[in-house]
């Protein structure tokens, strides 16, 4: 039995994180030349610790599935990002923000990593500052900032609803200073297919090279994993079409604890689903809700326009469930009812997968011009999607997976249960227990990959500096890359009729139906089955044109659709073994008689890291438990 | 709605390319341009034929992935867009369309509608970027910034280095993408430091990739999805003479 | 140095810079073409004369010939290197909204330079001794040319596409130079398309002038 040590540095929380990098051992300027260090992924972490530990002088490869590392998934973030700099004189502090994160996750994160997350988060904020990421500014110069979801305090920067792209953008110039020194070689277009272990140490991928099909090998003394989480699990959701969990899913298979799985983030305000052959939900600023009312029709099957529905036909939902809150009801709240009407049948629009989120009270009260200066921009966007003009008509919107707080289990030194092998970003599961707090993604991204692993990779390679340059001739590597070619060919030679994107819709069906934003025992079970079936299915009628030696992309998509068929029958797993409502987690049993999550925090204040025992074997859960020294723990209440 | 798609269809960067015509019955106006694409992909997987390949990922406009040159047009004929944001309710019944892949020099067709765009990468790593460790930076706020400058700086940084610029420019110029780089950092003060080797590695790059020379006709701002402006290559001008 | 000279903003520059410096001729030169509206020949021969003969409008007419030699030799250099960016073009071809005469920029600039040679048959040869005809008396030699309707057709054609050329010449220079404001490029615009007609025009007007009232 594998026992979980976490790492965590002795003495007070606020002395952790100092004490630990004046005490951790170094490699000196020579060797770490000699050293070589894989990063997969270009996002926020990704290309902030190869830039970072470029500028160290270790000698690093990054790789990324995108054509340029400037395409990284973290572009698309559209809030801000975090930091406890208390420019506004409110009252803020490092100690609040770790606090906001604790409680808002619910009491499911490690104290001592969320300290250290929000600990950092100034030292981000600087970085990017000076690398010219233009964050909104006051009129006398100084950094502007604003407040964000379920927090007291203005501590959000951001630039205007473009943060991740600006400060995505802002790592791709650091990490192209790297390049041209000659310290990081950049692999774009390729797509690690698997990891390989030598002597049960992280010592290379097998990577495929998305454009010639050529599977490569490449060795390092340590591998970091950068590559975000695994929301395209439910098919459409906020990311990017091509995100996918197949790398972390490959280190888990070797040996990577996986924790946490089915706390998945679901926003509540995005453009719905218009058709059947959508691919993606856009977010849609979920302020809107400040001045837009939810509603669907009261009758089902309602056919008239939305403007011609009387008001004694209309159903605010939110406000007649939630006279308190009404439509500013919390992020899991608002998803829920939203959920429950459209099952219920009274949802709007072609598929009956949408509610109205109406302005029309607003204009009247507020006049155009008011909302105009407060959404403008957001009523274009979303003019320009759906055609259907948000002054006129109300907006529909549905809820859409968003962000994955589950991910690889990572001790205080973000390294996995695999010794060289590190999770940083979203890939890892550490900083935000059950839920997410908004602005805190950028922050968690950009800390662990500049400023947190760069120091702690030191304390495992100050051992490494007598191993050699690892040879990709070793059988480990021999072993691997056979391994990869016959799964390759077994997906083509399965010539089935149905497209991997088809079975990647259903599985999403299946996991937005029962292991979405509520969960019950007996429909967890049932998704076990279905997806198992599913999954049957799959390896028996996929079908896969080409070969897997040229450019194939219907052959990467099965690829990852494969892997999400196991990681799917793992977070269902997860989910049913969680007898709680935590956070993101809700499961119907387990509620206040008002509909609130009722946490279990006896037997469930636990980090559930599983491992995969092989093919077909039943997971094993290792639990970390979790100690809260600092906070006491509380019910979760917005009210 | 009933359409013709006239799609250039090229097996990889050394075969002989040619359009392919493609009818496709039941498009829903809904659809955006590239889920039509999609459903004609399906179409063609599931006869086990080569599916169109195009260069898609966020499909919210902003990871600058997606770009086909449709109708005379880089991301279609609607203006301010991303070809992921062109709806088909564009198009009418019975429609031709012509879909093209970049057509650059510097831009090589990989497959289908897919190029290389790694010579923006080039240009960047050149010169693009703030000189400035990890651990080095000096607090926030002691580098104050007028807010209108921040906010210029920003309005250039938005470019999402998608190509249109260089698709649209009659001579294949890639001088509104270079400038709006160099004019993000040479409008902040953390930026002027380096701003001479900046804009001449930047330049010079650009020279040697093969790009064409700018001729101000506008096409680039005028077909940018971010609405990058001309005065950015105006400035990128007055870097250059400054750096000499 | 040669980096420097040659990367594609210098090249502009030099263009930019020539192509302004032929922009200030022209106006000298259709203020002494208004004199040939009158009837007495004298002022307008004295001023030729003074033209050919005056040591500094020498120096500048070396000038303006390097200016021109400069001006065509990089417009094609430039063209070449447009071209070689883009071997394959469009088949749905080029339907962005540009400024357009920004377009046809060698093709107005190509026929220019045909009307050069022939303008330069017509009169400047004439100067150098090259080309048969009585240097001292310009004036008559204009009213026997613009007598002949082909050649009043050709001149005309050539000042409606010496318009469109300055055009987006003019505007582009400044932009060229990095000269672009949010204030003052609205205005060179406007200047540069009162250039564009006042000049062609004002050439135009003499010749039609000459050949039909005088």
């Amino acid at each position: 039995m594998v026992k979980l040590i976490s790492k965590i540095p002795d003495g007070p929380l606020a002395q952790k994180w100092t004490k630990y990098k004046a005490s951790v051992k170094l490699v000196n300027p020579a060797n770490k030349k000699k050293l070589e260090i894989i990063v997969i992924g270009t996002g926020l972490s990704g290309a902030g610790a190869a830039s970072a530990l470029g500028e160290l002088g270790y000698s690093v490869k990054n790789f990324c599935y995108q054509d340029s590392p400037r395409r990284a998934h973290s572009v698309a973030a559209q809030g801000g990002i975090n930091a406890a700099k208390n420019y506004q004189g409110d009252g803020d502090s490092i100690y609040r923000l770790f606090y906001d994160m604790i409680k808002g996750g619910d009491y499911r994160a490690r104290e001592g990593n969320v300290y250290r997350a929000a600990e950092v988060s100034n030292e981000v904020i600087d970085h990017y500052t000076a690398l010219g990421v233009p964050f909104a500014r006051d009129y006398g110069g100084t950094l502007n900032t604003r407040s964000f979801g379920g927090v007291q305090v203005s501590r959000t920067f951001y630039s205007s609803g473009q943060t991740g792209q600006q400060c995505l953008l802002g790592a791709y110039s650091s990490l192209n200073r790297q390049i041209k020194n000659g310290n990081v070689t950049m692999y774009p277009r390729r797509e690690m297919l698997d990891l390989v272990l030598i002597d049960g140490k992280a010592r290379g991928i097998i990577a495929r090279n998305l454009l010639t099909g050529e599977i490569e090998r490449h060795a390092a003394h340590a591998v970091v994993l950068a590559t975000g989480g695994y929301g395209t699990i439910y098919y459409m959701s906020t990311l990017a079409v091509n995100s996918n969990a197949s790398a972390a899913w490959k280190a888990h298979k070797k040996g990577a604890f996986f924790a946490n799985p089915s706390f998945v983030q679901i926003h509540p305000t995005c453009v719905p689903q218009l058709n059947e052959f959508q691919s993606k939900l856009t977010l849609m600023s979920e302020s809107l809700r400040n001045d837009g009312r939810v509603w669907v029709p009261k009758t089902k099957g309602e056919d008239r326009a939305a403007n011609e529905i009387p008001e004694e036909d209309r159903d605010y939902f939110l406000e007649r469930r939630y006279p308190a809150f009404g439509n500013l009801v919390p992020r899991d709240v608002a998803s829920r009812a939203t959920k429950e009407r459209c099952d219920a049948g009274f949802g709007v629009g072609e598929t009956g997968l949408a509610v109205n989120l109406d302005f029309r009270d607003s204009i009247k009260k507020q006049g155009k011009k008011a909302i105009e200066n407060k959404y403008g921009n957001l009523f274009e966007m979303y003019k320009t999607i759906t055609g259907i003009d948000p002054y006129e008509e109300p907006m529909r919107i549905y809820p859409a997976g968003h962000y994955t707080m589950g991910g690889l289990w990572v001790d205080y030194e973000l390294m996995t249960t695999i010794p060289g092998l590190y999770a940083i970003g979203e890939v890892n599961f550490s900083d935000h227990g059950a839920n997410r707090l908004g602005a805190s993604s950028l922050m968690q991204a950009s800390g662990d990959g500049y400023f947190i692993l760069p120091n702690t990779i030191n304390n495992y390679l100050a051992d490494e500096i007598r191993v050699p340059k690892i040879s990709t001739d070793k059988p480990e590597f021999e072993e691997t890359e056979k391994a990869v070619v016959e799964r390759l060919n077994k997906l083509i030679s399965i010539k089935g009729k149905q497209t991997a994107s088809s079975f990647h819709k259903r599985l999403g069906k299946i996991m937005w139906d029962y292991c979405g934003m509520i969960r019950n025992e007996e429909g967890l079970k049932k998704a076990l089955v279905l997806i198992r079936e599913l999954k049957e299915e799959f390896w028996r009628d996929l079908i896969v044109p080409g070969t897997y030696s040229e450019l194939n992309m219907e052959l990467e998509k099965a690829g990852r659709v494969a892997d999400y068929f196991e990681l799917a029958e793992l977070l269902v797993t997860d989910a049913l073994n969680r007898n709680e409502s935590c956070g993101a987690h809700f499961r119907e049993e387990f509620q206040t008689p008002d509909g609130e999550a009722l946490r279990n925090d006896e037997k469930y204040t636990y980090v559930a890291a599983w491992e995969y025992a092989g093919e077909g074997k039943p997971y094993i859960m290792h639990k970390e438990e979790l100690k809260f020294e600092e906070v006491e723990m509380k019910v979760r209440s917005y009210k | 709605m009933k359409l013709t798609l006239k799609i250039w269809r090229q097996k990889n960067a050394k075969a002989k390319g040619t359009f392919v015509i493609y009818k496709m019955d039941n498009v829903s106006p809904e659809m955006a341009f590239l889920e039509m694409l999609d459903s004609l992909n399906k179409k063609l997987v599931e006869e086990d034929k080569d599916p169109v390949a195009f260069d898609h990922d966020c499909r919210e406009g902003i990871c600058g992935s997606c770009g086909m040159y449709i109708n005379g047009h880089p991301h279609g004929p609607v203006p301010a867009i991303t070809t992921c944001h062109l709806s088909m309710r564009y198009f009418k019944e019975g429609d031709t369309i012509w879909i093209e892949p970049w057509r650059a020099k510097p831009f090589p067709v990989i497959k289908d509608l897919i190029v290389d765009r790694a010579a923006f990468d080039k240009i960047q790593i050149a010169g693009g970027f703030i000189s400035v460790n990890t651990g080095a930076a000096p607090e926030a706020n002691s580098i104050l910034i007028r807010k209108k400058k921040s906010d210029d700086a920003f309005d250039s940084a938005i470019c999402i280095g998608c190509g249109a610029c260089v698709a649209a420019c009659k001579n294949a110029s890639a001088m509104l993408f270079v400038s709006a780089k160099i004019s993000q950092f040479a409008l902040l003060p953390q930026g002027r430091i380096e701003a001479k080797e900046r804009v001449k590695a930047m330049v010079e790059k650009m020279d040697e990739v093969g790009f064409g020379n700018c001729s101000n006709s506008g096409a680039c701002e005028a077909e940018c999805p971010k609405q990058i402006k001309l005065t950015n290559i105006a400035r990128l001008n007055r870097e250059y003479f400054k750096a000499y | 140095m040669s980096k420097v000279l040659f990367s594609s903003i210098s090249k502009k520059f030099v263009m930019a810079l020539a192509g302004l410096f032929l922009l200030t001729f022209l106006p000298v030169h259709l203020i002494i073409n208004l004199m040939l509206l009158k009837s007495d020949p004298e002022p307008f021969n004295e001023a030729a004369h003074f033209m050919a003969t005056f040591p500094l409008v020498k120096i500048i007419e070396i000038a303006l010939i390097g200016a021109i030699l400069i001006h065509i030799g990089w417009g094609i250099f430039l063209q070449i290197q447009n071209w070689l960016a883009r071997p394959v073009g469009y088949v749905s071809g080029n339907k962005s909204e540009t400024s357009f005469f920004s377009r046809f920029m060698i093709w107005t600039g190509a026929s220019i330079f045909t009307f050069l040679v022939l303008h330069f048959f017509n009169f400047y040869f004439v100067k150098l001794g090259l080309v048969a005809g009585n240097p001292e008396d310009f004036y008559s030699l204009a009213h026997n040319l613009f007598k002949i309707p082909a050649y009043n057709y050709i001149y005309l054609v050539c000042f409606s596409l010496l318009g469109f050329h300055l055009y987006h010449a003019f505007s582009s220079a400044f932009q060229t130079f990095g000269l672009n404001h949010r204030l003052w490029t609205p205005v060179v615009k406007v200047v540069a398309l009162i250039y564009a007609i006042v000049l062609p025009a004002g050439f135009a007007f003499i010749s039609i002038t000459l050949w039909l009232f005088r």
